[in-house]
């Protein structure tokens, strides 16, 4: 009873004491001459997920804030330390859970990296067109939200229902609507099928007119405009020095997209723009996703003209798993797939780190392979993770109600960022 | 590219390199603990614009000596260009020197590493756990602390 008194006044006055620590310059020019401190969240609708925040008000104006993580660790990077390489490819689509897609090609170019192997042509046009579809999910999402957030409804509406033909996509692609675990090491779980390239298809044709409608309800909406121009504005070197990337590096002027600067998959056989925005603000990161949008389309196209037949599995029986029929049959898959279930892949000693470019920005994977197998450590780096540590420079001085539009702005995911 | 900078970073700080290693065309630079800030802020200002610090993390060894190793993933705009930093850090005296003056994203990647491996960086303006409850007592990725957690560890509601 008594360690439990002592416990709770330690725990609260530690993230008060930070926020207080603060150099922060307080005005009281208010006739009520004090600050107040707001706690928002970890079960607040605008904070997309279990973010939570503590605001330390002059009045209405923001003058400190401290960011909250760790609502929703699971402890994937210990978990990963005790399941083999193949195991952990369902984990991550609960790390950014609005494009699962993108996080298990992240994955598995990495383990692919480490093994020093690599899928063969059909593979790799596959998986750019999920991450680009990924990537296009993710953003509709957050479109809706963010746009929810400054007050416009329709927009969700709209967005969600661009949305849902996506899902149909995915659940003819590979087989499920959220919790895809579509790759496999040196390939895919399964190839497209003629029904699912028809679909997206449709969806590539329609989908600049419904873009548009959004946009029209956006772009010349004076509320949202107003809401948004020169909110939350972060400079191009204090961006840099956060480690903030992906689109909110784009809309600070910085031109740096790994699709473009670190080629990987098939993006060096693309056309492509890497939309780039000097504002810093809210408005900047709107149009910054909008463009990517249209450029994810554009890609599509592309893919779905160049995209060759073939196997969509390498030929590396000790490291790729082979195929049911094959293992009641032959003996020799039989054995490979015994070892590779139950003692894992036989990676080399060494150690990697291989970062895409996910919807949030850089997805990183770090392992540090000791020939066993399972990873001896597995860091996940995690763009929402790193760009909620912006928050406290975006929210300085603005109002109480910019808070919302710029963590919308920002598209955190709590899932990626408490891993 | 790789070579460059080994060589560059040898020129400069000759004894402080202790270490360096390919694999996959990608560097791994074992640096003392005593010169790491000087080194990273030469990789950052220098000719070679380290200006990205995409990650830093700590790793458990297991071993007597040399337990913990903090590792540095940078990145480089002009150059498109990573490199791996690691520095060696001993279980009796699991200090070392923050980098947040350098490159400021390090504050939270050092608090994760302190939350996860309960190595104490010196000068980090809120060196505070990140993910696990502020009074919790153990260090969840050391290898020594089991998968299933340890029981009584977390204080859970009261039903």
């Amino acid at each position: 009873m008594e360690t439990t008194a002592t416990r709770e006044p330690v725990r609260k006055s530690k993230i008060l004491q930070a926020l207080e620590d603060q150099n922060t310059s307080i005005s009281y020019a208010d006739p009520l001459e004090n600050d107040l401190i707001l706690n928002m969240g970890p079960q607040h609708p605008a904070t997309h997920g279990v973010l939570r925040l503590l605001v330390r008000l002059d009045g209405e104006t923001v003058t400190g804030c401290v960011p909250e993580v760790g609502y929703l660790h699971r402890g994937y990077e210990k978990l990963a330390e005790a399941s083999s390489y193949h195991e952990f490819i369902p984990h991550t689509d609960r790390l950014d859970y609005l494009s699962p897609l993108s996080n298990n090609v992240a994955y598995i170019l990495a383990v692919e990296k480490l093994l020093g192997i690599e899928a063969p042509p059909r593979a790799q046009y596959l998986r750019t067109i999920i991450t680009e579809l990924a990537r296009l999910s993710s953003h509709l999402l957050w479109l809706g939200s963010m746009a929810m957030d400054v007050g416009a409804l329709t927009v969700f509406m709209w967005s969600f229902r661009e949305r849902e033909k996506l899902y149909d996509i995915f659940e003819n692609l590979v087989g499920a609507r959220f919790t895809t675990s579509h790759t496999r090491i040196g390939g895919l779980a399964h190839d497209m099928t003629p029904q699912a390239e028809g679909m997206i298809r449709t969806f590539i044709n329609d989908f600049p007119e419904n873009l548009h409608e959004c946009e029209r309800l956006l772009n010349k909406n004076r509320i949202f405009v107003e809401r948004t121009d020169g909110i939350g504005v972060i400079t191009r070197e204090q961006a840099i020095d956060l480690g903030v990337t992906g689109p909110c590096l784009r809309a600070c002027g910085v031109g740096h997209d790994l699709r473009r600067a670190n080629p990987y998959l098939v993006y060096n056989q693309l056309e492509f723009n890497v939309p780039v925005y000097e504002g810093g603000d809210t408005l900047a990161r709107y149009y910054v996703r909008m463009d990517e949008m249209k450029e994810s389309r554009k890609m599509l196209i592309q893919l779905l003209e160049k995209i060759p037949q073939g196997s969509i599995h390498a030929f590396e029986p000790k490291k790729v798993l082979p195929k049911k029929e094959r293992i009641y049959t032959r003996m020799e898959e039989l054995i490979h797939d015994f070892m590779l279930i139950n003692f894992g892949v036989d990676p080399p000693v060494g150690e990697i780190y291989h970062a895409v470019e996910a919807p949030k920005g850089e997805l990183g994977f770090y392992f540090y392979s000791n020939g066993d197998g399972n990873p001896w450590r597995m860091k996940i780096r995690s763009p929402s993770f790193v760009n909620i540590q912006s928050l406290p420079v975006m929210l300085q001085g603005s109002m109480i109600s910019d808070i919302v539009a710029i963590i919308g702005s920002l598209d955190p995911v709590m899932g990626e960022a408490d891993k | 590219m790789n070579q460059i900078v080994l060589q560059k970073l040898q020129s400069l700080f000759g004894e402080a390199i202790l270490e360096s290693g390919e694999f996959r065309n990608e560097m791994s630079i074992v640096v003392a603990a005593d010169r790491l800030v000087e080194i990273c802020r030469f990789l950052k200002t220098g000719e070679f614009r380290y200006e990205l610090l995409a990650d830093a993390c700590g790793l458990d060894m297991y071993t007597p000596v040399k337990r913990f190793c903090v590792v540095y993933n940078l990145y480089s705009f002009q150059h498109r260009h990573r490199l791996r930093l690691k520095v060696f850090v001993e279980e009796s005296n699991p200090h070392l020197s923050t980098v947040t003056t350098v490159w400021a994203t390090a504050n939270w990647h050092e608090r994760e590493t302190y939350d996860m491996f309960g190595i104490i960086f010196d000068g980090h303006p809120d060196l505070r756990r990140i993910y696990m409850p502020d009074d919790f007592e153990h260090y969840p990725l050391r290898k020594d602390f089991p998968l299933m957690g340890i029981p009584g560890s977390l204080h859970l509601p009261k039903k």
